[in-house]
């Protein structure tokens, strides 16, 4: 076991699996001699060489479409998209090509291709540099995706995502990636090493896709969050002194409703939280799945605790973060009601 | 002979550690390139795309075909506003480095670019700049106040504390809003200039792409529309030879000039010493009357170096040699066009000195008038409910039900 925080621990897995498949390629925009501008693959190209390391042109469609054409000719490559704001060049090869080439081609041809992506807010980045899209990539049929919130996870997420034959979109909180963010930011920042989730293998291990965790165990109502919002809604918990169940989601497709619904059930009380804008959110999904299976189980509506639906403003940052307070009001509310 | 295919990885020339190397560049004497008449036929003026367009000799004079005969008051201008740019540019650099501001990107030794094809242009022609194109606010005559409260997203940030810094727009001056998404603007500009040739306008459109950003589809939409309807335009690739810590063979360099992709669509791609103001104005003249005389769109790829970081959030010690812009071959805007007034006896050393001052005090003079208006760090602040403004031009519902919320939450409900 070593210390790492998320990098370290997105870096190891990378690490791995270079070493141990000479079929995993790495490329993206600035990520092969400088080591990716959050320094997620530092050192891998030293360590493996330009042609598994590769840096490319600014085209965020071309690094798609290329790691797809790599991925049918026997490659299994990881692609960076330099922060998910900047998917979107690259979003009609992710809908109609990776997302379908199984399906159409009845299985004969696949690609299986990671797009791993900084996504979230709480770094001064403003509109171009803040955003959670992992609902419009959920919303479509054939695509893998993921969102860990500690390094633990992130590392055998992101290994399974490699070694899974489906494309994956990967999801890494950026605000996540030095230390556990509890949605203050006037705190001093606490680093992963204080964190049990910061004890990461050194070697190959996976945690599986399609499996929801229970980041806390407890007794008085079900959280269902994902992401960075996982420790914004621990900390507005404590500070309640409330006994909440905190289901961290971790894959959104294909979602864990077992777990979630298992707890819901038990708990009779569910609040959800993300940081995307919230119409049409990911939240939503699991608002309508957990109404289906838990209705006769609820003794309060299920809320949603979201960004709100306008882009992320730069000087209004923190009063768009869905913080501890606009959790706090939905915790309160879910726990008066009925 | 190899008998199989094998991966071209593009070179960097010089990496930390290494000695700069610039002795790839191609370059073109000093008056060396011919000037066609602006209405020549895109196919019969490739050589344009290959060579480099430079007024400017070594000494200083001003030589060649290319040779604007500018007025001494305008080059006198010209040298103003390039070093209002950096001057500006500096202390912002600074002000960033004491947390009053979140972020900041300088245009250090591409000054030249903005300011030239600013001064060449009108009015009335629109701009789609870049992120690094602060020198068109400055020649066109923005007020430095007003660019320093976007920076700061105070309360009187044109962007109401929406868009990161130096994010600007500038509606009565005919200056785009820029994107955070690189190349977006660039085709924008070619449908605003096919619009101006639907209904009859006079003015035309340019806009700035580095070339990093060229390599994105919204390069080569940009292109072919220009191309198949004539559009009056005019494209900026400013080569500056990196995009962060990715040197420009990765946008595809090494094989070819980018001027040259524009003969490859029938378009006049044109190479330009883009540290000569003088060869900048000249050629910016040549296709905006191109443009205007219904001849239609050109390319120019305007070589030059990025002298600064890429932004306060980079350190460029990382990737390339620390002293890599001393090398750099075509030298510094500012100083070059400052050696040629001296050289036509219109400027001295201490002129010069005496205007850096003057800009320093007005920076300083409009720095204190701007935060008069609120920093990220002091009062008085924007009204954060202006978040939902103008996501709509009326706020709906659903808005409205999130505004109050939000006022709960602060409460202030
Ligand atoms: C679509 C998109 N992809 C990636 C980025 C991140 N990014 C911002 S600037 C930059 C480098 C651009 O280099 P270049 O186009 O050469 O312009 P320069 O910074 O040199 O002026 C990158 C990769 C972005 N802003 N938008
Ligand atoms: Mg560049």
């Amino acid at each position: 076991m070593a210390q790492m925080n998320l990098i370290h621990a997105l870096n190891s897995a990378m690490d791995v699996m270079l070493g141990r498949d000479p079929a995993v390629v790495v490329l993206g925009e600035d990520i092969g001699y400088f080591g990716g501008v959050f320094r997620v693959t530092e050192g891998l190209q030293r360590k493996y060489g330009e042609h598994r390391v590769l840096d490319t042109p600014i085209a965020e469609g071309g690094i798609i479409a290329a790691a797809i054409g790599m991925g049918v000719n026997g490659l299994r490559p990881v692609a960076e998209i330099q922060f998910a704001d900047y998917i979107y060049p690259g979003y009609d090869q992710i809908v109609s090509e990776l997302a379908r080439l199984r399906y159409r081609s009845a299985g004969e041809f696949f690609a299986p291709v990671t797009v791993r992506t900084p996504c979230g807010g709480g770094i001064r980045g403003g509109q171009t540099h803040s955003q959670s899209p992992e609902a419009i990539f959920a919303h479509v049929s054939g695509l893998k995706v993921v969102m860990p919130s500690n390094p633990y996870d992130a590392k055998g997420l992101l290994i399974a995502s490699i070694e899974d034959d489906d494309p994956v979109i990967f999801f890494e909180p950026k605000r996540l990636y030095n230390g556990p963010f509890d949605g203050n930011p006037n705190q001093a920042a606490v680093p992963w090493s204080a964190h049990p989730l910061g004890e990461v293998p050194e070697g190959h291990y996976t945690v599986p896709i399609g499996k929801a965790a229970i980041a806390r165990a407890g007794s008085d109502l079900t959280i269902v969050t994902y992401g960075t919002m996982v420790h914004v809604c621990e900390a507005a918990a404590r500070g309640l002194g409330l006994d909440a169940e905190i289901v961290d989601v971790r894959t959104m497709v294909p979602l864990d409703t077992d777990t979630i619904c298992a707890s819901v059930a038990r708990t009779g009380r569910c609040v959800i939280a993300h940081e995307a804008t919230r119409f049409a959110g990911f939240g939503a999904e699991l608002a309508a799945t957990i109404q289906e299976q838990c209705f006769w189980n609820l003794e309060a509506p299920i809320l949603r605790v979201a960004g709100w639906d306008t882009p992320y403003p730069h000087a209004f940052e923190w009063e768009y973060f869905p913080g501890q307070a606009r959790v706090v009001r939905a915790l309160r509310t879910v726990m008066e009601a009925g | 002979m190899p008998t199989r295919s094998r991966l071209h990885v593009p070179v960097t020339p010089a990496r930390p550690g290494e000695i700069s190397d610039f002795s790839w560049l191609r370059l073109s004497p000093a008056g060396a390139i011919a000037r066609p008449e602006p209405g020549a036929r895109s196919g019969d003026i490739t050589f344009l795309a290959d060579g480099l367009v430079r007024v400017l000799d070594d000494a200083g004079e001003a030589i060649g075909p290319w040779h604007p005969h500018l007025e001494v008051q305008d080059l006198q201008i010209g040298l103003r506003h390039m070093l209002l740019t950096r001057v500006f540019d500096d202390r912002m650099q600074r002000i960033q480095r004491s947390g009053k501001i979140s972020f900041y990107m300088r245009s250090l030794g591409e000054e030249a670019v903005s300011v030239a094809q600013a001064q060449a242009l009108r009015p009335a022609d629109m701009l789609f700049p870049s992120y690094r194109n602060q020198g068109l606010q400055i020649a066109r005559g923005r007020p430095l106040v007003d660019l320093m409260c976007q920076v700061l997203s105070n309360t009187r940030d044109m962007c109401k504390g929406r868009q990161l810094p130096v994010l600007y727009h500038w509606r009565e001056g005919n200056i785009f809003s820029i994107s955070g998404n690189l190349a977006t603007q660039f085709p924008q500009a070619v449908g605003w200039a096919m619009a101006a040739a639907i209904r009859g306008q006079d003015a035309v459109a340019a806009s700035w792409i580095g070339e990093g950003a060229s390599a994105e589809a919204d390069f080569h939409h940009a292109l072919l529309f220009a191309s198949v309807y004539r559009a009056p335009v005019i494209l900026n690739v400013v080569n500056n030879q990196w995009a962060i810590s990715t040197f420009q063979g990765f946008a595809g360099g090494e094989q070819r000039t980018f001027a040259a992709r524009g003969p490859g669509y029938g378009i006049a791609g044109l190479r330009v010493d883009g540290n000569d103001f003088l060869a900048v104005h000249a050629v910016t003249q040549w296709a905006a009357e191109r443009a205007r005389t219904g001849h239609g769109p050109t390319l120019i790829e305007h070589v030059t170096y990025r002298g600064a970081a890429h932004s306060t959030s980079d350190d460029p010690a990382r990737y390339r040699p620390r002293d890599d812009y001393q090398h750099w071959p075509l030298g510094d805007p500012v100083e070059r066009l400052k050696q040629h007034l001296i050289r036509l006896g219109e400027w001295s050393e201490e002129r010069h000195a005496g205007l850096s001052a003057e800009l320093e005090d007005h920076v300083a003079a409009s720095w204190k008038e701007a935060t008069r208006f609120g920093t990220l760090t002091d009062p008085p602040r924007l009204d954060p409910h202006l978040m939902f403004e103008d996501v709509f031009r009326e706020m709906p519902p659903h808005l409205r039900r999130q505004d109050a919320e939000l006022r709960a939450e602060r409460g202030q409900g």
